[in-house]
């Protein structure tokens, strides 16, 4: 206890996923090919009036429509002007279109969207009021009205979409700085002293950043196709040469020849997809990035989906779980180990030949740190592991039935079906998270019933009554009728065990079950739990860190560390004579059994300080 | 309890009936009060443990006292300077005295920056060279017993409890007389807990840092408090010696709180329920 | 809830009034050659000045903005400049075949792209990855090149649908079909690829929640678990999603309707802001607010009623 360093140093992340986000962006094939169409646009329009044939509206009326080949590269239009040359001035107005764009926006909706985010109140009400205006009126419509107000104008069309698209900055930016203004890490900074300028500068705009840059490679893309849209309409200014103009005038000759529509059609979409491509894979190297610095560790694990596909092969086998003769428990793991597979042919093991069982009526606590394999361990038990979860061995029994079979590679969700929720109940750890917050209690309680006992609506309300009654709930009629967010987060846990028993289950499977209330809450809840289990005969798998909650409710108890059963055996023994080291350890740093530091160590004198 | 008459007030806080209230959501509803008026003093070198549930305003009033909420009414001094109301600009001066230490150990350092960018941001603020800031944080991280190299590196690469104590040396970077410290522990694994504890006491024997300890947690507060306040909606029903409030306490509520957390061991634990039941039997009309 | 729509009418309202007013006064300083257009090059400054007179033109700002309120608070929204046909009947005029398109793109695009984030969310797989690839191609290419590509190879090239409108009053269902079919593909195509990218992330990110877990633990069949729970949990940001493409369409129609030569709101819009005909302009404008708002009254509603923590906030 006295030991200080944390042994658990995490890894180090390998180098190769600490690699530059630029350079895992020139890895990407969309990526690369982007920057090329991007960076061609960029020479074409610099240097169009080196390299263009022809002057933009120079026409040959004799040579009209006329095929790609000779001096015209890829032919004429139906005016006889070069093609390829219109394309590179083109370009020109593409790109000065896409910088306007995309500057006005940036210049409209960063600003805003960082005061709107970090001061809030007045100002966030009025500036977001600006935006949904902006964001509720169509593009074009505004676009059209604008030209009809100040006549066609490439410079001012794109100015006005500038700001047409600016709340799509500002939304981003404001939401992203709520986020940050509320991490603790802004409240330490400013507890330093640090002024608000300098708070915005070092740690708000650093995490704004990158979902800028994606946001404008996106509107990049939309600058160009509403251009080309408003020249294609003939609303652009008609002394430039556009794209949009050029698609106008093929679409008139597409009688005669496709290819006057086909080339600016396929410049416009090399460009957009290019932006687009861009953004794309500009995300994806800034999240591969986040996901690289870890989410932090949640102590649920994640319910992700039992493997459909794999049910499905399994179909023929039958529906229920396939007997096993001989049943000394009501609960039998014997050498379990679970693995997730972390490569090609690489696995993770977080269950390591795990062996307990528990008894009819009988409590038995799973104890053990973040990692221990706990919480795996009992969701095999549920059959509730997600898919990508490799049984690497042992089994698993229930009563009379197999759950995991010895052989089985994978969780088969049929052998549950009977059992979980019908024998086997589960009670979760976040009372919120847990209820669906979309339907009423009731609801959430009866269609269970209705589904696994088959019992009529009528008879699920009525015992669904009796049992938040039998939970401690007050006005079960009034709870019945509500909706998860408007009772406590105790009322939720009472409601979420009141549907873990509500089809008589031999068994109980409870997950941290009062970590997360307040300790006269945990409290009242333990009682519950205990009320129950004693007046059912209920057979109960608990899982806890708390050797409080142990002492309260438990008979027998295994103690785990990183994925394996260090210790195990009766709750007296294990909590007054623990044989193991680490079980010591566990019981040695509870602060309850130590003596208070004050009298531990004398008062500080003045001299001292 | 010390004083300090000779060069100085005697008490480092001194809060009086602090009341802080958050604006709600809709502009006409009426504010939610969360304090009602508490008061609570601490002096040089010393620990106040202050305990309760989720929702009874303990967090609030060490954000109070850091400016990071506002007070709705009441006083703070801290050494006899008013910092109620502080601008943005005399905050930097009281941070030399005031730190803090959170509970979630990921999300109070920026995940962007370098522990060694954390650490020194505050000591270059305050005018430090760029060569003093990277070796007072050296000698900050070997403080917090954690190796010199962790400069360098991103806090993804640590453990919460190697987070906490990052977090620890930030606070310890300007000498402060006084760290906030808001359920430092509670994120963390129950040995993990008990060595950053440890650490914290450390650190009080060698600097003389005064800590308002807050927490949910009894036990938590008795280990490491001289003196324990118990908040209860608000208001601090019970206050006094850290033995005597948390082990033999008068309030109904701190009863509760304290019949409520379970012993590890199932006789006693046994014993405690009993008379748990008993105090829910008895009248509860001090409830609010 | 109650409080929570009338609220945003009023603010709906208010939106209204700011922009019908902002374009006014904009249009007003845009106006001056308007007579001389109407009347031709040849007209003379008398002709002029009497049409100036006749239309209203000579008179200050704001008593023409007034007067434009009056007449549009009890439902007269004036005559064209140009021909002299009734605002509100140009409008009801060309609306159905404008609606039609946007509806059905709207009503296109949640099927499929319910069908197509339900496949690639939940079997995963080289389903989802084509799903996904399919989607980058469909936002990477611009709405109208779609549109383009659909028209000359569909239309043109095999002649499957008419390149030209053939609707034509009392020619009952079978020339509706016809002549929109490839518009409202065109229309959709966008909306539907960036739903189902949505759709699928909440769908995915809903599977992994807790209350999924333990609705599993309660031996509810995962159908049930799908449909009812996960698809409702997911909607809300969809569907606000799909309000904002229900705005895009019908800014997107302006040149679809265009491409297939299709006589909608879209056409009249481009006609009337070209030409500065005042009294269209307006109307146009008043419409889509008014459609806007509609909109998002709906996706409000709705939204309050799939998930009543909304109703709250």
């Amino acid at each position: 206890m006295t030991e200080v360093t944390s042994p658990t140093a995490a890894p180090p992340a390998p180098a190769a996923l600490r690699s530059h986000p630029l350079r895992r962006l020139l890895r990407n094939p969309f990526a690369l090919y982007s920057i090329v169409v991007l960076l061609a646009l960029v020479a074409a329009a610099t240097l169009a009036p080196l390299i263009a044939p022809f002057p933009p509206e120079y026409a040959d009326l004799g040579n009209s429509l006329a095929a790609p080949g000779g001096a015209n590269l890829l032919g004429t239009d139906s005016a006889g002007r070069d093609i390829f040359s219109r394309l590179l001035w083109g370009s020109q107005t593409t790109l000065l279109g896409v910088l306007i764009v995309t500057a006005m926006a940036l210049l409209v909706g960063v600003p805003t969207g960082l005061l709107a985010g970090y001061y809030g109140r007045f100002l966030d009400d009025v500036t977001s009021w600006f935006a949904n205006i902006l964001m509720a009126l169509p593009g074009i419509i505004v676009l059209l009205t604008v030209r009809a107000a100040v006549g066609p104008s490439l410079v001012i069309a794109m100015i006005a979409l500038g700001i047409m698209v600016s709340p799509s900055y500002f939304r981003l930016t404001r939401s992203t700085v709520q986020g940050v203004r509320n991490e603790l890490y802004v409240d330490a900074a400013r507890v330093a002293g640090l002024s608000n300028a300098r708070i915005m500068a070092r740690h708000v705009l650093l995490v704004v950043r990158a979902p800028l840059i994606i946001q404008t490679a996106n509107v990049g893309g939309i600058a160009i196709s509403v251009q080309a849209g408003l020249d294609f309409l003939g609303l652009g200014d008609p002394n430039t040469v556009t794209w949009g103009g050029m698609v106008s005038d093929g679409f008139v000759t597409v009688y005669q020849t496709p290819l006057g529509l086909l080339w600016p059609a396929l410049a416009i979409g090399l460009v957009t997809a290019a932006f687009v491509l861009l953004g794309n894979a500009l995300r994806d190297a800034l999240e591969d990035a986040e996901k690289v610095k870890g989410k932090r560790p949640v102590r649920t694990a994640k319910a992700a989906a039992p493997d459909s596909k794999d049910d499905r092969e399994h179909k023929n086998e039958g529906q229920a779980a396939p007997k096993r003769p001989e049943a000394a428990h009501l609960m039998d793991v014997r050498n379990l180990s679970i693995a997730y597979p972390t490569g090609p042919s690489d696995l993770r093991t977080v269950v390591k030949d795990v062996s307990f069982t528990v008894d009819r009526g009988e409590v038995v606590g799973l104890v053990g740190e973040s990692g221990s394999g706990k919480s795996q361990s009992a969701f095999t038990a549920l059959g509730l592991l997600s898919g990508a979860a490799i049984v690497t061995g042992g089994s698993v029994s229930f009563d009379d039935r197999w759950l995991v079979k010895p052989g089985d590679a994978k969780i088969r969700q049929q052998h549950y079906s009977g059992i979980r929720g019908k024998r086997i109940g589960y009670i979760p750890q976040e009372p919120m998270s847990n209820l669906d917050s979309a339907f009423t209690i009731g609801f959430q309680l009866t269609s269970p019933m209705r589904e696994v006992l088959g019992i009529s609506k009528d008879e699920a309300t009525k015992r669904a009554k009796d049992l938040l009654a039998s939970v401690g709930i007050p006005d079960p009629d009034r709870t019945m009728r509500a909706y998860p967010h408007e009772i406590s987060g105790g009322m939720a846990q009472r409601v979420l065990i009141a549907g873990a028993i509500s089809c008589e289950p031999d068994l109980l499977v409870a997950d941290e079950p009062t970590t997360a209330l307040d300790v006269t809450v945990q409290a009242e809840v333990l009682d519950v739990l205990r009320d129950l289990q004693q007046r059912l005969g209920l057979g109960v798998l608990l899982i806890t860190h708390n050797f409080g909650v142990v002492a309260d409710l438990c008979d027998r108890v295994v103690v785990m560390q990183s994925g394996a059963v260090v210790e195990q055996g009766p709750v007296r023994d294990i909590i007054r004579q623990p044989t193991h080291e680490y079980t010591q350890k566990l019981l040695g740093s509870m602060v309850k059994n130590a003596e208070s530091r004050k009298t531990a160590r004398p008062a500080l004198t003045t001299e001292e300080r | 309890m010390s004083t300090m008459a000779e060069n100085g007030p005697d008490r480092l806080l001194e809060v009086q009936d602090l009341k802080v209230q958050f604006r709600p959501k809709r502009r006409l509803a009426r504010p939610f009060q969360v304090l009602h008026g508490v008061s609570l003093h601490l002096g040089f070198g010393e620990t106040l443990g202050l305990v309760g549930e989720s929702g009874s305003g303990k967090s609030t009033i060490g954000r109070a006292i850091l400016g990071l909420v506002p007070a709705a009414g009441g006083r703070i001094h801290l050494e006899g300077r008013d910092i109620t109301h502080l601008k943005q600009r005399e905050r930097r001066a009281v941070s030399k005295e005031l730190q803090v230490v959170f509970q979630d150990p990921y999300s109070s350092l920026n995940p962007a920056r370098t522990i060694g960018d954390t650490l020194s941001e505050p000591l270059l603020v305050s005018g430090l060279s760029g060569q003093d800031a990277r070796k007072r944080v050296g000698t900050l991280l070997d403080r917090v017993h954690l190796p010199s190299d962790a400069m360098d590196r991103l806090p993804r690469e640590f453990s919460g409890g190697q987070r906490q104590r990052i977090a620890i040396a930030r606070a310890l970077a300007p000498k402060p007389k006084l760290i906030i410290c808001d359920e430092p522990v509670s994120a963390l694994d129950l040995t993990t807990q008990a060595r950053v504890l440890d650490l914290f006491a450390e650190i009080q024997q060698d600097t003389g840092v005064a800590y308002l300890f807050i927490s949910h947690d009894l036990d938590v507060v008795r280990y490491v408090s001289d003196r324990v306040s118990v908040l209860y909606r608000g208001n601090i029903v019970e206050e006094g010696d850290a033995e005597q409030v948390t082990v033999n306490p008068q309030h109904p509520y701190t009863q509760r709180l304290l019949l409520a957390s379970p012993l590890s061991d199932p006789d006693e634990q046994a014993e405690r329920r009993a008379a748990w039941h008993a105090l829910n039997a008895v009248d509860a009309s001090w409830r609010l | 809830m109650f409080a929570f729509i009338t609220r945003r009418l009023v603010s709906s309202l208010v939106t209204l009034v700011v922009v019908c007013c902002l374009t006014y006064i904009l249009l007003f300083f845009s106006g001056g050659t308007v007579a001389q257009n109407i009347l031709g090059a040849d007209a003379t400054p008398e002709q002029i000045h009497a049409k100036e007179a006749q239309l209203g033109l000579d008179r200050p700002l704001l008593i023409r903005l007034g007067l434009w309120w009056t007449g549009a608070l009890t439902g007269n929204f004036g005559k064209s400049w140009y021909n002299g046909e009734p605002v509100f009947e140009a409008i009801l005029n060309r609306l159905p075949i404008t609606l039609t398109m946007v509806i059905a793109a709207t009503v296109l695009t949640v099927f499929v792209s319910v069908v197509l984030a339900v496949a690639s969310s939940v079997r995963r797989g080289w389903i989802d990855r084509a799903i996904q690839v399919l989607g980058v191609i469909g936002t990477a290419l611009p709405n109208f090149l779609i549109g383009l590509f659909l028209v000359t190879f569909f239309a043109i090239q095999l002649g499957w649908f008419p390149a030209i409108s053939t609707i034509y009053p009392g020619g009952g269902l079978s020339p509706w079909i016809a002549s929109l079919t490839l518009p409202v593909i065109a229309l959709t195509i966008g909306s539907v690829t960036a739903m189902t990218q949505q759709l699928r992330s909440a769908i995915i990110q809903q599977l992994e929640l807790d209350y999924v877990r333990t609705l599993r633990s309660r031996g509810m069949r995962e159908n049930v678990i799908l449909y009812r729970h996960v698809l409702r949990n997911a909607a809300p940001p969809s569907l606000t999603l799909l309000g904002l493409h229900f705005v895009g369409m019908l800014g997107g129609v302006v040149i679809i309707e265009q491409m297939f030569a299709l006589p909608g709101m879209g056409t009249l819009a481009v006609s009337a802001t070209s030409t500065g005909d005042t009294p269209l302009v307006m109307g146009v404008v008043v419409y889509t607010i008014l459609l806007v708002i509609i909109v998002n009254l709906i996706v409000d509603l709705v939204n309050g009623w799939l998930n009543p923590k909304v109703r709250v906030s």
